[in-house]
């Protein structure tokens, strides 16, 4: 008997016990005993037959790509788009999360929200001048800002619309993807704002920027200039490459941890402002509406949330046996500190193990090891943040907010793994 | 190491650890160049233009520019409503419209003319956003139809749920 089959069989056995009810292991029982399982997959659906002669191994394969493809039998990994009926330019479209591993979203499935479309600019016509209260307005180049201090950092995008369906009082049929697909992660590199800001010379009063994209709809948002000299970046390159046309390019702001709509695509202006300029975008929409009816205005952070990627709504598993629970944390706030997964609708957890790199306000993945005994299970997540910020239950979240609230649901997400090996959108 | 050295040692490296300067690329803008970027109106109507516009004018634009999406007499269509909703941002069924939930008329003439219509944005003139503006507000209720609106008249306007906001975000 191999190594392997000895662990396999010391799992399967039930003599590595169960750190929380209805099969959850220790995070690190895979380590431990040496066993390897597919997340999704059981360990006992491999075939020992020999290799076919397979025509791939047969014949000469195509010479080097100018500009790579992804294999063709993955091309059924795509985002969902939401298309209006006239504004067609006004959709979105979602990240397949249970299709994907690890924590870079690639470009091509990164998420995509615009209110006219994606513009095609060209690079060498591309202004961006920043004015307002500043001492000296001044309008850069693509070229001239390539040339300044550039940072790169690993950093998660959520539209604070993004999971609004668990908002619904039956659960709708989802997905990782329909229901938390409005979430995303890049290496961003750009400029950090506050080079160019003390070039042009902030005035006292300048409190807050404007910050509008070039596209058809203008987007405006306020930005508090605190959180500008902080973090925020002019970002040029999206995992290494120039943006993608439909999340910027040739130039956007990245507001860290911060709502999507405010890190504003297409970026052409910056004014420095004393107060916020009560855009549309900042009124009208991105607000969240109490029970008592006032609503909560500049709400930017995003909250402590996670979401289990697989297996997740619309999947199925393929037999009892062992699986790898693989999920997604993130928070606005820095770093996820601790995930926690249940697989009894929340009445035990046990922890899960944060893979490296574990980075602030980027998506952090966690596994933890699954006996699935075939019978029916409701699997959750839980995140907890450095500053101490727990991932809320939806029912608490929404007794506390309402269901008009619209934005920033964090809510601990239910799939309900069946008896009959599908998994769906739960509520718990 | 000495002490001195130490010293002189962080002396040099301050400026690379503590702040990142450029390389001094920015092209300076002239006022008038600047205003012909700056279209956008503070909340309190800063950088409103010249022109002006009425309800009855407003709706004979509305009808060959809005409609289509927003429906008859911004009742909401394909596209949201625009009017109505007063009296219910407080209950379970809030209905969010420029009269019931937006807190800034100045941001209606920001909006309509940096983003509509949604086809052609940009293609009106100053004088028919100021009169969409005002058949807007006056569909709500919030001007009579007498009202002209200009930059002086859009200042005044007070909206209903001006003060339904609270701030999340604290310095």
């Amino acid at each position: 008997m191999s190594k392997t089959d000895k662990s396999k069989d010391l799992i399967e056995s039930g003599q590595v016990e169960e750190v929380a009810a209805n099969g959850l292991l220790h995070r690190r029982a895979f380590l431990k005993t040496g066993a390897i399982v597919a997340s999704g997959t059981t360990i006992l659906s491999a075939t020992a037959a020999p290799p076919e002669v397979d025509i791939w191994s047969t014949t000469a394969g195509r010479p080097p790509e100018a500009y790579g493809n992804r294999s063709e039998f993955e091309s059924d990994v795509i985002r969902d788009a939401f298309t209006p009926t006239i504004s067609v330019g006004a959709g979105a479209s979602r990240t397949p999360h249970g299709s994907l591993e690890g924590i870079i979203t690639p470009s091509a499935l990164h998420f995509e929200r615009h209110h006219n479309g994606i513009p095609n600019i060209d690079p060498d016509q591309h202004r961006l001048l920043i004015h307002g209260l500043v001492d000296q307005p001044l309008v850069f180049d693509l070229e001239s800002l390539s040339r300044y201090p550039l940072v790169s950092r690993i950093q998660f995008l959520e539209c604070s619309g993004n999971s609004r369906s668990l908002d619904a009082d039956q659960p709708v049929a989802g997905s990782a993807q329909t229901i938390h697909g409005l979430l995303s992660c890049s290496e961003w590199t750009g400029v950090p704002l506050s080079i160019l800001l003390d070039e042009a010379g902030i005035q006292t009063e300048g409190k807050w920027i404007l910050a509008e994209g070039a596209d058809s709809s203008l987007m405006t948002r306020s930005v508090p200039m605190s959180k500008v000299m902080d973090d925020a970046i002019i970002a040029l390159y999206q995992n290494g490459e120039r943006l993608r046309p439909g999340n910027g390019y040739p130039m956007r702001l990245f507001l860290p941890g911060w709502e999507g709509n405010a890190s504003v695509k297409w970026l052409r202006r910056i004014k420095v402002t004393e107060g916020p300029t009560m855009t549309r975008d900042e009124t009208s929409k991105y607000t969240d509406l109490q029970p008592d009816g006032t609503a909560q205005i500049f709400s930017f952070q995003m909250g402590v949330k996670s979401i289990i990627t697989s297996p997740s709504g619309e999947q199925s598993m393929r037999g009892p046996g062992l699986y790898q629970i693989s999920g997604l944390a993130w928070t606005g706030a820095g770093r996820i500190s601790r995930v926690e997964v249940s697989a009894d609708g929340g009445r035990t957890w046990g922890e899960a193990e944060l893979t490296e790199p574990a980075l602030p306000k980027a998506l952090t993945r966690f596994r933890m090891p699954w006996r699935w005994n075939g019978g029916p299970a409701l699997i959750q997540s839980r995140a907890y943040d450095e500053t101490g910020a727990v991932q809320p239950t939806r029912t608490s979240l929404l007794s506390e907010r309402g269901k008009q609230y619209n934005y920033h649901n964090h809510a601990i997400q239910t799939w309900q793994v069946s008896s009959t090996r599908e998994v769906s959108n739960a509520y718990a | 190491m000495h002490m001195r050295k130490l010293l002189a040692l962080l002396l040099l490296m301050c400026p690379f650890a503590f702040a990142q300067e450029g390389p001094g690329l920015g092209v300076p803008a002239s006022p008038e160049e600047v205003a012909g970027w700056d279209i956008s109106i503070g909340p309190d109507g800063e950088n409103l233009p010249l022109g002006s516009g009425t309800p009855a004018q407003g709706a004979s634009v509305y009808a060959t520019q809005c409609l289509v999406c927003h429906g008859p007499n911004g009742e909401g269509g394909l596209e949201p409503k625009l009017v109505g909703g007063h009296g219910t941002i407080d209950t379970p069924n809030a209905v969010k419209t420029v009269g019931s939930y937006w807190p800034y008329a100045a941001t209606v003439f920001d909006y309509i003319r940096r983003s509509m219509p949604f086809q052609l944005p940009g293609s009106l003139t100053d004088n028919e956003v100021y009169a969409l503006t005002a058949y807007l507000l006056e569909l709500n209720g919030i001007i009579d139809e007498d009202t002209v609106l200009n930059a002086y008249s859009l200042r005044a306007v007070e909206m209903p749920n001006r003060d339904g906001f609270v701030w999340a975000w604290q310095e």
